[in-house]
């Protein structure tokens, strides 16, 4: 299981601040994850259109090819606004 | 290394005497103070409501503060930033450092609000009277942090 957060504009489009995840393998990209979550539906789709959407895995921004395995901690927001 | 995400108001002069009276060697304390503003984008502001990554916020602004202290010759640095509901003329975040002399702290704190704004997770939504917004981020700030590249 993952553990899988989404902030901001992402939490309310999608309507979910947090859930968790089977993975399908041992280990998948980030690009993998979202294309299983854009499988859900057109909001989920807009997901991995939104070239704005950043991703962070145990709390360290990453890139689409990072690797996740069970027990990571994973999240996807907007860019971020602070200060 | 300081760093504190709370909802509470912060005491500037109270934090720059702490860090000012830490060390005796202390010749220069810089700070910013960011405030919330009424009017954003040409619309008024009721109220910002911030939102944040609690974990990742902190060791990002850990991380942030660390490579200025690596980057320049400075003694140490506190980042305070608020969280949840704020109102137009409320303090939002503090970043003070000190040093020996003034050139390093400047600099030093111009760098960390200037990273604290593009890879610190926070997010702002803003109440006004045509309804709520989230707050986009802007390409100006991507900028600010790019030219520490080039310095």
């Amino acid at each position: 299981m993952i553990k899988v957060l989404y902030f901001a504009s992402l939490r309310e489009q999608l309507g979910v601040s947090t859930e968790e995840i089977r993975l399908s393998k041992p280990e998948i990209s980030v690009a993998d994850l979202v294309a299983e979550l854009a499988a859900r539906g057109a909001d989920w789709q807009n997901l991995a259109a939104n070239k704005n959407v950043r991703v962070a895995v145990n709390q360290t921004l990453v890139t689409n090819d990072a690797i996740i395995k069970a027990g990571d901690e994973v999240a996807f927001f907007p860019p971020v606004t602070g200060g | 290394m300081p760093v504190k995400v709370q909802a509470e108001d912060f005491d500037v002069g109270a934090e720059i005497n702490r860090l000012r009276l830490g060390r005796p060697d202390t010749g220069a304390v810089v700070s910013f103070v960011g405030q919330v503003r009424d009017l954003n984008d040409g619309e008024q502001v009721n109220t910002l409501t911030l939102e944040h990554y609690p974990g990742m916020t902190e060791a990002a602004l850990e991380n942030i503060i660390a490579t200025a202290k690596q980057r320049w010759n400075i003694f140490d640095a506190l980042v305070i930033h608020r969280v949840g509901e704020l109102k137009p003329t409320e303090q939002i975040v503090l970043v003070a450092v000190s040093g020996a002399h003034r050139g390093e702290a400047f600099s030093a704190c111009e760098f960390i609000m200037d990273f604290l704004k593009t890879e610190a997770p926070f997010w702002k939504k803003e109440q006004t009277p045509n309804g709520e917004r989230w707050v986009e981020a802007k390409i100006s700030d991507d900028a600010a942090r790019e030219r520490w590249n080039k310095i």
